[in-house]
C-alpha cells in the first residue's frame, strides 16, 4: 500500500494532529511513538513513507534514520525529518544522513502536506 | 731688650706673611698653574713637619739632660726613608690608587672598608695627637715667656694660658681657613703645604743661625767646639741599648704612622718621583737641623746659670748674649716648628673625624634621604671644621691638665708610642694577604688599650684618673699589673716596658686574630689591591701564578657564583689537588672548569674574557672585573626577579587557561541548554499551531471533535507558561537573586499545604499518601512558600511517575543535630542507578515522563530552593521506589538569611 505512512513521534498531541491532517487527506497512518523499536515498526508496517521525530525516547531519529539508509530494504524508503530542533547543524545532518524532506517544528500544515503528497500519493 | 709687643707685632706680621703665602699657592693652584708648587722640593720641606717644636726646643733640652739620644728621634726616619724607601713607595701608590684621604682611611680601606677600623684609629689618632698638640702650644707658649720674663718692667708677664688659649684660637682659624677649602681630602692642600714649605726654611735657618752664632761666635770655632764638648757631661752619659733601640724604633715607626705625617707623606704626594728627591734631601734636612744641637746643649749648659730650662737654650743663649734679632729669628723658627705641626695634624685628624666618625653617623641618622639631598658637602666642611676646633681644644685641655711640668720629649715619646700601634696592621695590611680585620681589631685595641694603661694615663701623673697606689701596687693591689712593671717585669725603663709590651701584645693579638679569622669577600679583594700594588697596576704583568692568583680568580667566581658555591668549588679542587684549604693550583684543567661554572651564570663569553684577562695577564684591573662581576650580580637579580614575573605570569596564563575552558564548559552548556529550551518551547507551540490551523480550516468538524481540539490547545498553552515559570524561577534561584522570606513555622502546615496544592482539582490522582503526622510537629524558621514548593514539586512526581499498580507516598519527618530531615518514597520502580545521579539536571528527563509533561525542571528547581535554604535535597537509592531525602536547617545560616550573593 503506498499511500501508507509511519509516523514515528512521541508527542501524543502532535501526533495526533498530523494524523488528522493527513487522513483527512487520505493516507492511511500508523503510530508509533518509541525509538528503540521504530525500526521493528518500519518492518512489520511496510509503510509507503516514514514521518520521523528526532527526540525520541530512548533512541535518537537521526540513529533511526542511519538504520533505514544501510537497510538495502529501507534505503530508498523516503523519510521526512519533523523535529524541534531547527538549527542548520541539524538540517546538514538530516539531509546528510538522506533524509528526503526536513520540517522544523511549530509546523504549518501544508507545508506537511505538501512535502508529503510531493513524496507518495494518497 | 726686645718689646714684648714688638715681638708679639712679629709674630703677627710671620703669621700674615704665611697667610699670604698659602692664599698666593691656593689660587695658584685653584687656577692650575701648579708649577712649583709641585717641585719636589716642597715635598720635602713638607716633610719637615717631623721636626716640631720638640725638635727645634726640646732636642737640645733633650742633649743637655741624656747625652746623644736624641739623635735617636732623626735616625728613625732617616732609616725609613734610606732603608725602607720601597715600603714608603708601596705605602705612596697605593694612597694613590686607593685616594686614601688619611692613615685610618688606609687602615680601613684596607681590611674590606671597615669603619669600625677607621673610627678605632680615628680615636686612637685623636687621643695620641693631643699631647703633642699640647706639646706645641707648650712650647710656644714658653718662648712667649722667656721674652715676656725679660721685659724691664716684668709687671706685663702674660699669662701662660692665655698665650696658649691664643695661639691655639689662631692656629685653629688659620687651620679652617686653609684646610677645608677643598672636600675631597685627597685634593691637595697646596696653600698649607707651600706655607709648610716655607716655615721649614725658617726653622732650619733660625737653627742653624743660633749654631753658627754658637760656634763661631761664643766658641772658636768648630775645633774649639768639640774640645768644649768633650770637656762637657753631655759626652759623658751611657749609650743605653734599650732605650737606643727603642726610640729609633719608635721615631721610625712616627714617620710613618703619625696622621700629620701620612698627610705629607701619601696624602699630598703629587707625584711618586718625589720620594726619590725626599729620600736623600730630608736626611740631609734632618742631618742640618740636628748639626748644632749638641754645641747648643754644651755651650748652654756653660753659659747659662745653673737652672735654666735646656729646652730654651735655643732662645735663651742668644738672649743672654744680646743678640736679640737672633733670638727674635730663633723665636720664629719655634714657633714655625709648632704652627706647622699643629696645623697639619689638625687637617689630618679633622679629615678621619669627619670621614670616620661624624658622616657615618650622619648618614645613618638622616637615612637614605642622606646621599639624595644637597647639603651632603655643607656637612662634611662643617664636620671638619668643627673637628679643628675640638682637636686643638683637647691640645689646649691637655695642656692645661697635664701638669706642664714634663719634659717637651717626654710629651713626644707618649705620642709616638701611641700611633705606633698602627705599624702591625699597616704593614701587616701591605705585605700579608692573610691579614684579616678581626686581626687588626684586635691588636690595635690591645696595643692601644696597654699604651693607655702604661703610658697616656701615667702621663697626666697622679691625678684622679690613676692613683699613686695604683702605679707603685697595681690595680687591686695585683703586682703584675702595675702600669710601668706588666707581668712582673720592673726594672725597665718606662718608655722600653710601654712599648715592648704594648707592641708585642699589639702583634700576637693581630696575628692571631688575622690566622684565626676568615676574611670576606671585599677584604681579600683589598687585600690583594694592597699586597699586590705594583703588580695590579702594572701594565704588562698582569696575573701569573702562584696562591695569589687563585684567590683572585676565587674572588671572582664568589661575587658571580656567589660566595658559598665558589668556595666549594675551590675547596673541591684543592681537595682533588691533594690540598688543604680553598686556594688550588692554577692549573689549565681548573681554569676550564671554572669557565665552564662562570659560563653558567654569565654567558660564555664574558667568562672566557674574564678568566683570559685574569689569567692570560692583561692590564685590565681588577677594580674593572670587578666591576663587571658586581654587573653580573645585578643581572643575575634582574634575571632572577624576571624569573619570578614569568613565574607570576605562568599562574596568570594557567588561571586564564582555567578560567576560559571553564567559559567554553559553560558556553557549550549554554547551547545545550538554549536547544533545550528551544525543544521544550516548540513542542507545546507546535501542537498548538498544528491545531488552531485545523480548527481555522476545518469547517465541517463535529462540535465534540472542534472541543476536543481547543481542550488541547489550552492544556498545551498552560504547559507552555508553567516552562516558562520554571525557567525564570530557576534563574533567579542559580543566580542567588532570590528574596527568601524567612518566618517561623511548623512541618507539619507546610506539608499540610504541599498535599492540598497537589491533590486539588485536576492534579489529583490516584496516589495514596501515608503520613505520620506525629513525627511532623517539628518547629523551624525557614521560607515556608519555597521548602512547600519543594515538597509540591516531589509529591508530584511522585503522582506522575509512580508505576506501581496502586501507588503510594509515605512521608517520614525526624530531627537531626541542627536540622531536619524529610524522606519522601514511593512504591514505584524507583530510578535507575545509571539515571540517579544526573536527575537533579536541568531537563534531565528520562526517557518517559514527557508524556506526564514535565519539563524536567522540576528536580533542578529543588535543588536551588534547597541549597538556597541552606539544606539539600538528595536521592535515596536502594528505597523499591523512587525516594528523596530533603534536609532542612532548623534556622538558615547567615548566607541563607540574607539571601545568597547580593539579595536586593
Amino acid at each position: 500500500m503506498d499511500n501508507r505512512i509511519l509516523l514515528i513521534e512521541d508527542e501524543p498531541n502532535i501526533s495526533e494532529a498530523i494524523r488528522f491532517i493527513l487522513q483527512r487527506d487520505g493516507y492511511l497512518v500508523d503510530m508509533h511513538s518509541d525509538g528503540a523499536t521504530a525500526l521493528a515498526a518500519v518492518a512489520q508496517k511496510h509503510p509507503g513513507m516514514v514521518i520521523l521525530d528526532v527526540m525520541l525516547p530512548n533512541r535518537s531519529g537521526f540513529d533511526i534514520l542511519r538504520d533505514l539508509r544501510a537497510n538495502d530494504a529501507t534505503a530508498g524508503l523516503p523519510v521526512l525529518i519533523l523535529t524541534a530542533r531547527g538549527q542548520d547543524k541539524d538540517r546538514d545532518l538530516a539531509m546528510r544522513l538522506g533524509a528526503s524532506r526536513f520540517i522544523t517544528k511549530p509546523f504549518s500544515n501544508a507545508d506537511v502536506l505538501t512535502a508529503v503528497r510531493e513524496l507518495i500519493a494518497p | 731688650m726686645v718689646p714684648f709687643n714688638l715681638l708679639v707685632l712679629v709674630c703677627l706680621l710671620y703669621v700674615l706673611l704665611l697667610f699670604l703665602i698659602a692664599f698666593a699657592a691656593a689660587k695658584r693652584a685653584e687656577t692650575g698653574q701648579l708649577g712649583w708648587l709641585r717641585s719636589p722640593w716642597v715635598y720635602t720641606l713638607s716633610l719637615s713637619i717631623y721636626c716640631t717644636a720638640w725638635t727645634f726646643y726640646g732636642a737640645v733640652g733633650y742633649a743637655a739632660r741624656s747625652g746623644l739620644e736624641y739623635v735617636t728621634i732623626y735616625l728613625g726616619p732617616t732609616l725609613v726613608m734610606v732603608g725602607w724607601w720601597w715600603f714608603l713607595r708601596k705605602l705612596v701608590r697605593v694612597g694613590r690608587t686607593q685616594r686614601v684621604t688619611s692613615i685610618a682611611d688606609l687602615i680601613s680601606s684596607r681590611y674590606g672598608k671597615s669603619n669600625l677600623l677607621g673610627v678605632i684609629v680615628t680615636l686612637m689618632a685623636v687621643i695620641g695627637t693631643t699631647p703633642y698638640i699640647a706639646l706645641q702650644l707648650k712650647s710656644v707658649t714658653l718662648s712667649f715667656a722667656v721674652f715676656a720674663s725679660n721685659q724691664p718692667e716684668g709687671g706685663t708677664m702674660p699669662d701662660l694660658n692665655a698665650t696658649a688659649l691664643w695661639v691655639a684660637t689662631g692656629l685653629a682659624l688659620f687651620t679652617v681657613l686653609f684646610g677645608t677649602r677643598n672636600l675631597d681630602a685627597n685634593e691637595r692642600h697646596h696653600g698649607v703645604v707651600t706655607a709648610i714649605a716655607l716655615e721649614a726654611i725658617v726653622k732650619l735657618a733660625a737653627l742653624l743661625a743660633v749654631g753658627v752664632f754658637v760656634v763661631w761666635g761664643l766658641a772658636e770655632g768648630p775645633a774649639d767646639m768639640l774640645a768644649r764638648i768633650d770637656a762637657s757631661p753631655v759626652s759623658g752619659w751611657d749609650l743605653r741599648g734599650g732605650r737606643w733601640v727603642t726610640l729609633i724604633f719608635l721615631s721610625a715607626v712616627a714617620f710613618i704612622s703619625l696622621p700629620r705625617m701620612f698627610q705629607v707623606l701619601v696624602v699630598e704626594n703629587s707625584d711618586e718621583r718625589h720620594l726619590a728627591t725626599a729620600s736623600w734631601a730630608f736626611p740631609l734636612y734632618l742631618f742640618l737641623i740636628s748639626l748644632f744641637v749638641v754645641p747648643i746643649a754644651v755651650t748652654g749648659l756653660a753659659v747659662l746659670p745653673a737652672g735654666t730650662n735646656p729646652d730654651l737654650f735655643v732662645l735663651t743663649l742668644p738672649l743672654s748674649q744680646g743678640a736679640e734679632g737672633l733670638a727674635m729669628l730663633a723665636f720664629l723658627g719655634g714657633f714655625s716648628s709648632a704652627t706647622s705641626m699643629v696645623i697639619v695634624a689638625a687637617i689630618a685628624l679633622s679629615t678621619m673625624v669627619s670621614n670616620h666618625i661624624v658622616m657615618p653617623v650622619w648618614l645613618s641618622l638622616r637615612g637614605s634621604r642622606a646621599s639624595m639631598s644637597g647639603d651632603v658637602r655643607g656637612v662634611v666642611l662643617q664636620a671638619r671644621r668643627l673637628s679643628i676646633g675640638a682637636i686643638l681644644l683637647l691640645g689646649y685641655l691637655y695642656f692645661r691638665f697635664s701638669g706642664g711640668g714634663e719634659a717637651l720629649a717626654a710629651i713626644g715619646l707618649i705620642s709616638f708610642a701611641g700611633v705606633a700601634q698602627v705599624l702591625p696592621a699597616l704593614v701587616g695590611g701591605l705585605f700579608w694577604r692573610g691579614a684579616t680585620r678581626n686581626g687588626a681589631a684586635a691588636g690595635l685595641l690591645l696595643g692601644f688599650a696597654v699604651w693607655a694603661y702604661t703610658m697616656f694615663i701615667p702621663s697626666f701623673g697622679e691625678s684622679a684618673l690613676m692613683s699613686a697606689e695604683l702605679l707603685t701596687e697595681g690595680p687591686f693591689a695585683i703586682g703584675w699589673l702595675r702600669p710601668h712593671a706588666l707581668f712582673g717585669i720592673g726594672g725597665l725603663d718606662p718608655l722600653v716596658h710601654a712599648v715592648f709590651w704594648s707592641m708585642t701584645l699589639n702583634t700576637i693579638a693581630f696575628v692571631t686574630g688575622s690566622l684565626l679569622s676568615f676574611p670576606g669577600p671585599m677584604e681579600r679583594l683589598q687585600g690583594a689591591q694592597f699586597v699586590n700594588v705594583f703588580d695590579h697596576t702594572g701594565a704588562a704583568r698582569g696575573w701569573s701564578g702562584g696562591a695569589a692568583e687563585a684567590e683572585d680568580l676565587l674572588v671572582m667566581s664568589q661575587r658571580i657564583l656567589g660566595s658559598k658555591e665558589a668556595q666549594a668549588l675551590f675547596q673541591a679542587e684543592a681537595r682533588s689537588q691533594g690540598r688543604g684549604g680553598y686556594l688550588p693550583d692554577v692549573t689549565p684543567d681548573f681554569i676550564e672548569r671554572l669557565e665552564r661554572e662562570l659560563t653558567g651564570s654569565v654567558g660564555a663569553a664574558t667568562a672566557h674574557a674574564m678568566l683570559g684577562q685574569i689569567v692570560g695577564g692583561s692590564s685590565v684591573s681588577v677594580q674593572d672585573l670587578m666591576a663587571v662581576a658586581d654587573e653580573t650580580a645585578q643581572m643575575l637579580e634582574y634575571s632572577n626577579r624576571l624569573e619570578a614575573k614569568s613565574r607570576e605570569l605562568a599562574r596568570t596564563a594557567r588561571q586564564l587557561r582555567d578560567a576560559n575552558e571553564k567559559l567554553t564548559e559553560l558556553s557549550v552548556q549554554k547551547d545545550a541548554f538554549l536547544s533545550q529550551i528551544s525543544h521544550e518551547l516548540r513542542t507545546p507551540m507546535t501542537s498548538i499551531r498544528a491545531f488552531s490551523e485545523i480548527l481555522l480550516q476545518d469547517g465541517a468538524m463535529s462540535a465534540a471533535k472542534q472541543k476536543d481540539y481547543a481542550g488541547i490547545i489550552h492544556d498545551e498553552t498552560i504547559r507552555l507558561t508553567r516552562l516558562l515559570d520554571d525557567l525564570l524561577d530557576l534563574s533567579v534561584l542559580e543566580a542567588g537573586q532570590v528574596q527568601l522570606n524567612i518566618q517561623s513555622a511548623n512541618l507539619r502546615d507546610i506539608l499540610d499545604r504541599a498535599l492540598v496544592a497537589t491533590q486539588s482539582g485536576e492534579r489529583a490522582t490516584g496516589l495514596r499518601i501515608f503520613r505520620d503526622v506525629a513525627s511532623e510537629d517539628i518547629e523551624l524558621q525557614t521560607d515556608t512558600d519555597r521548602l512547600c514548593q519543594v515538597f509540591i514539586n516531589l509529591i508530584s512526581n511522585a503522582q506522575k511517575y509512580c508505576d506501581a499498580a496502586s501507588p503510594e507516598l509515605r512521608i517520614r519527618a525526624r530531627s537531626s543535630g541542627d536540622h531536619l530531615e524529610v524522606d519522601l518514597s514511593d512504591n514505584g520502580c524507583g530510578i535507575p542507578e545509571k539515571s540517579q545521579d544526573m536527575i537533579f539536571e536541568k531537563f534531565s528527563r528520562l526517557s518517559d515522563e514527557a508524556r506526564a509533561g514535565g519539563a524536567g525542571l522540576g528536580l533542578a528547581i529543588c535543588r536551588e530552593i534547597m541549597l538556597n535554604l541552606g539544606g539539600r535535597v538528595e536521592y535515596l537509592p536502594g528505597q523499591g521506589g523512587a525516594a528523596f531525602r530533603v534536609i532542612v536547617p532548623f534556622a538558615p545560616g547567615p548566607a541563607a538569611a540574607q539571601g545568597p550573593s547580593g539579595a536586593s
